[in-house]
């Protein structure tokens, strides 16, 4: 493989395909149903509540979104601080796929947020509120979007040409690289322990002091298998070889942190006495069980001598993103009660905002890969 | 092998930072300050005629619920800080008793010594009066993210969903009201005394005499507040062994005494210790002065450096 076909390069292509126009629409009816929101209030989109103040604008766009975001710290950890260069292809798309995750994070808090216009409180010493975890989640997580951006940049300026601004920017970027791999190790964790203060009112087979650290080791498990997954599909999509080395290298990572998740948590669960309270029949306990199972999947998975074949590290790594997913919608809304009465389960409304937010985060990146250089060339690729 | 050297490397630095970190100081107990005001509410004396709601709203200026008539809110919300429910079975004809009885219980703010609300605003819009110990809430500097809403265990702030100029709604103590020398308006119009107005100190003190008198003797009551000398002749109640709010998350301002047990009333059992103090010595201990962050930032940023420097040479 010569250095050429390395070379990052836009794809090229049309902007203007049936899946682009698909996503633009689930773009358009988020528009049209923040606009009744920001007319009318939180109540008129959401089932939102007093006993379930937040809704999935937080549990997914959010905690879910962020995680999978982690698949530029992740990468960019692999390959600049352990200097795998192997895996220098990869970090472009997993940077950008973290920079439109977490800004559709943010676009999320800021449309959750009842009280919008004054969202700059947070960051004015006048009014910060440093022991507040949700005050080190919002600070944290603005500034890594920012880094995101800054880490992102080349790609824009090597597209437009501006090689001076770029050479200099990358002097600098180491800095920027170790401040994005230290920012979500400390979001992500504070993630978990966001949960802590709401202290009984969930559940004890999922609040505990180690919240931070199964959320980081999930988080870090899920980053990866965001990027297997995209990975496969942008090659199924594009019709290019299976990076099976690659991704293959990647989800063995995944798997490691899924070992780690699962001794961390039973190995609470057993100090804090639990074990009989895993067996009582209810909802969280079923939760709790499908998501363990969700979790040992890939570690069995990509076991012995066939781990290495594309489909299996493909549904090992998109299992591994489901248990990540299912672990925070158990612990921040199916463990979570705050007394008789209150139920939730999201709108219509919320439902089709997070839809249209997703679909906006790969409209984008869909035109990045075309219009900027992202991917490594292939000389195939020319001919279309 | 040379990778694996540097994660060890990585992970030994990242291990010593939180070592440093860990020998921070657990966040200490908060404790009442001498000076704290509060409520008590006796159940037991309560009859239920929600005067309280009503003066509640008056004062606070909270609109109507319910006909034209009658105030007829049915849970603590965006319109209503404070309401007196009552626990009914069977028959409902005793006051008190647990089965064929009836008894009422009051729902408002707790004004919790070492708040979960508190420790949850991100911005301090959620704020302990350092003095009198009151929970106060300040929408101006408020941005909505429904923290304080998510954390309170006894289910107090509220939020108006229905705005799109939304705010958080809680019982102030009527701390609005002090400044013209008046004081909380549910316990200054409550008939029997049953929600009492006070310093915590003098409160807990009435709670001890009322504990210490035989159940259905008679007793003179001080009403509106303690001191205040006006008072009310009642019957002392049959109180279960449990006063609510003296330990529960570490203490509250307001406290309850019931004749039945506080499961049946909405109560939630809570243990002693206050959850604020558990996640705010957790975020200490990592984020003590920054240090473990910064000592991180250090090793990844030499590491980035080598190796980017390398990548370029190459």
């Amino acid at each position: 493989m010569s250095l050429h076909a390395e070379t990052p390069a836009p794809l090229g292509g049309k902007l203007n395909t049936p899946l682009t126009r698909v996503l633009a629409g689930f773009v358009l009816i988020l528009v049209a149903i923040l606009a009744v929101r920001f007319v009318r209030g939180l109540g008129a989109v959401s089932n939102m509540n007093d006993g379930y103040p937040w809704g999935i604008w937080i549990a997914w766009d959010v905690v879910i979104g962020s995680a999978l975001g982690a698949s530029g710290f992740t990468v960019a950890f692999a390959t600049y601080i352990l200097n795998r260069g192997k895996y220098h292809p990869i970090v472009r798309p997993a940077m950008l796929t973290a920079l439109f995750g977490y800004m559709m994070a943010g676009a999320s808090v800021f449309f959750d947020i009842g009280r919008y216009w004054d969202f700059w409180h947070i960051f004015t010493p006048k009014y910060m509120q440093v022991s507040s975890v949700l005050f080190e989640v919002a600070i944290c997580i603005m500034s890594y979007t920012a880094v995101l951006a800054i880490e992102a940049s080349p790609m824009v300026l090597e597209r437009l040409g501006f090689h001076k601004v770029r050479a200099r920017l990358e002097k600098v970027l180491f800095f920027f690289i170790a401040l994005g791999v230290l920012l979500p190790t400390m979001h992500q964790s504070s993630l978990g322990s966001m949960l802590m203060v709401f202290g009984p009112q969930v559940d004890p087979l999922y609040q505990t002091r180690l919240l931070p650290l199964l959320f980081l080791s999930s988080t870090i498990g899920m980053g990866l298998a965001a990027v297997v997954v995209e990975g496969s599909l942008t090659a199924l999509a594009l019709r290019r070889p299976f990076e099976r080395e690659l991704l293959g290298g990647l989800a063995k990572v995944g798997q490691g942190m899924a070992v780690l998740f699962l001794i961390l948590r039973f190995a609470d669960l057993g100090a804090r006495g639990m074990f009989p309270r895993l067996l009582e029949p209810r909802l969280l306990t079923l939760m709790f069980w499908i998501e363990i199972a969700l979790f040992a999947a890939p570690v069995v998975l990509l076991l012995g001598k066939h781990a290495l074949r594309p489909s299996r590290i493909f549904v090992a790594s998109a299992l591994l993103a489901l248990a990540g997913i299912l672990y925070r919608i158990d612990a921040y809304l199916i463990s979570y009660n705050t007394g008789a009465g209150w139920k939730y389960f999201p709108s219509m409304g919320e439902l089709l905002v997070t839809i249209g937010l997703i679909a906006f985060e790969i409209l984008l990146f869909i035109i990045a890969i075309k219009v900027l250089p992202v991917l490594p060339a292939r000389r195939e690729d020319h001919h279309e | 092998m040379m990778d694996r050297r540097k994660l060890l490397k990585v992970i030994g630095a990242g291990c010593g930072a939180a070592a440093v970190a860990g020998t921070a100081e657990a966040r200490g107990l908060r404790p009442m300050s001498p000076k704290a005001l509060g409520l008590l509410y006796d159940g037991t004396q309560c009859v239920g005629c929600n005067a309280c709601v009503v003066a509640c709203k008056e004062a606070n200026n909270m609109p109507r619920e319910g006909d034209a008539m009658y105030e007829k809110p049915v849970d603590i919300s965006g319109k209503t800080l404070n309401i007196i429910k009552a626990y009914r079975s069977g028959t409902a004809t005793h006051k008190d008793q647990v089965p064929d009885g009836y008894a009422f219980t009051k729902m408002s703010c707790m004004h919790c010594v070492d708040p979960s609300c508190v420790s949850a605003c991100p911005v301090s819009a959620m704020t302990k009066d350092p003095e009198t110990g009151i929970v106060k809430y300040n929408v101006e500097a408020c941005i909505g993210c429904r923290y304080c809403v998510a954390a309170c265990p006894f289910g107090v702030p509220r939020f108006t969903f229905d705005t799109p100029d939304p705010k958080i709604s809680k019982c102030q103590l009527c701390v609005h009201r002090m400044v013209e020398g008046r004081y909380a308006a549910c316990a200054e119009v409550c008939p029997t005394g049953a929600t009492l107005f006070g310093p915590v100190a003098e409160l807990k003190k009435e709670i001890a005499r009322r504990r210490a008198l035989r159940p259905g003797t008679k007793t003179i009551f001080p009403r509106g507040r303690i001191g205040g000398g006006d008072s009310y002749e009642g019957v002392v109640g049959h109180y279960v062994d449990h006063v609510y709010g003296e330990r529960e998350i570490g203490g509250t301002q307001v406290l309850h005494l019931s004749g039945v047990p506080f499961e049946l009333l909405d109560k939630p059992p809570l243990p002693d210790v206050a959850p604020a103090r558990i996640s705010e010595s957790i975020q200490h201990a990592i984020y003590n002065h920054l240090i473990a962050p910064l000592g991180f930032l250090g090793v990844l940023g030499v590491l980035a450096w080598r190796n980017m420097r390398k990548g370029d040479e190459s």
